[in-house]
């Protein structure tokens, strides 16, 4: 008797505490707010890093450091840069979660992915 | 019997099943091309530096064209910070030959990123070369707006479909490919199946005897998957062309001369005139080579290498300018 409250109690804070770190996924805003911007470098004909994390609403900065053009395409037709010269920029926030495959459209063999939470 | 002149590179395409010795050896020299020139229906390439001593008659045959290619014109980066300059090498080679070929073969990337200036260089510089006909076909970087809307309102040459299309000068016919659109990820080149049923239909009629040039961009045959140096769908476009006993297949891309031959067909790539790439899985990644200024030339008359498929290492004939 005693000892099914002090389980079930011992159950209700654990649970609590595991809500207050963000399990599962998405439910403690306040401790798990998506960082303003990730960075994904190209370079040598890579993108890097080639699978990406992120929480739902980040937005990544794509950034061409290698001397040769590259785009960034989704393979799903959700987003799609420009031709992005050395040093040019590319940005998209990613407001719904999911797995999101693209590649480089000059250099299909370039493919890299972000997954959302 | 083929004659031989001093520093001539002939491919002598045996076609009676006896083991071939010629290789065919499109040298880039000047980074700039090779000298191709029909006789009898067999395809000779000569180096552009040696052409001066053909007698001319030997050197114009029946057909005599020069194919250039990866001009880049835009790009500026440590490689070649200067490609207009090397391009009008290029040119100054094409015009200094003992007969003037009947046209240049442009196989892409003829800009770097598509820009109606970078059109308008390319096109003012090859102006002042000798043959006043160029046929181009477009580079990945040539069809980066809107899949290509400045190159097709230059150059298309079909009134409609794609910017495909074919032509014939004495008795040859060319067909020019583009398999630089709609790439998907992960993939390689593609032509496509409008782009195939065309082709099968254009070569339908045409007799067995008939010499047969394709060119186009990326390698229409697998040069080094990896760097997405190859075709998806090109054996397609061979089967149409089986029936003909003499096939050259022209493409650019890679930024270095490399042949080989696959039954009555030769593949050849040509040299960039703007900056060489590293051999295949020589380097971490495909992108321009940089080198001391002094060496650029000598790497711009690039290295040939044949490549056949899991059987030999990668044969090496370096052919340097300077």
């Amino acid at each position: 008797m005693i000892g099914r409250r002090v389980s079930v109690a011992g159950l209700a804070v654990v649970v609590a505490i595991g809500l207050s770190l963000g399990w599962p996924c998405g439910t403690a805003k306040a401790q798990q707010e998506a960082p303003a911007r990730v960075e994904v470098k190209i370079d040598n004909f890579r993108f890097g890093p080639g699978t990406l994390t992120v929480l739902v609403g980040t937005t990544v900065t794509w950034t061409n450091r290698d001397d040769m053009p590259h785009t960034v395409v989704s393979a799903d037709g959700v987003f799609r840069s420009v031709v992005l010269d050395t040093d040019e920029t590319f940005s998209f926030t990613f407001r719904n979660t999911g797995t999101f495959p693209y590649f480089c459209s000059l250099h299909p063999k370039m493919t890299g992915k972000v997954v959302v939470h | 019997m083929v004659e031989k002149i001093k520093d001539e590179l002939l491919y002598d395409h045996n076609r009676d099943g006896i083991d071939r010795r010629g290789f065919l050896k499109c040298m880039a020299w000047a980074g700039t091309g090779a000298l191709c020139v029909f006789q009898g229906g067999v395809l000779k390439s000569y180096s552009l530096s040696q052409t001066s001593q053909l007698r001319p008659e030997k050197a114009a045959g029946e057909l005599s064209f020069v194919q250039i290619s990866d001009s880049h014109m835009g790009f500026n980066k440590a490689a070649n910070p200067d490609v207009a300059r090397t391009l009008e090498a290029a040119v100054d080679k094409i015009s200094g030959l003992g007969t003037p070929p009947a046209f240049i073969l442009h196989t892409g990337d003829i800009t770097h990123l598509s820009k109606p200036e970078e059109f308008d260089t390319v096109d003012q510089i090859l102006s002042r070369a000798t043959p006043k006909d160029v046929f181009f076909v477009p580079g990945e970087h040539d069809v980066l707006d809107d899949e290509g809307k400045e190159y097709r309102k230059r150059y298309q040459k079909a009134s409609g479909g794609g910017s495909w299309y074919s032509f014939d000068s004495k008795g040859v016919h060319f067909i020019g490919l583009v398999n630089v659109l709609g790439l998907k990820a992960g993939g390689l080149g593609t032509l496509g199946p409008e782009q195939l049923e065309w082709m099968k239909k254009d070569v339908k009629h045409l007799k067995h005897s008939t010499p047969i040039v394709v060119f186009a961009h990326i390698p229409l045959w697998s040069v080094y998957p990896e760097w997405g140096w190859g075709t998806e769908d090109s054996a397609q476009a061979l089967v149409y062309l089986k029936k003909f006993g003499s096939v050259t297949v022209l493409n650019g891309h890679i930024h270095q001369t490399m042949q080989k031959v696959e039954g009555h067909v030769t593949f050849h790539t040509a040299a960039s005139t703007a900056f060489p790439q590293p051999q295949p899985g020589q380097a971490d990644s495909p992108g321009p080579m940089k080198v001391p200024a002094e060496q650029l030339k000598s790497l711009l008359g690039i290295t040939t290498v044949n490549y056949v498929r899991g059987q030999h290492a990668l044969a090496l004939v370096d052919s340097t300018l300077g």
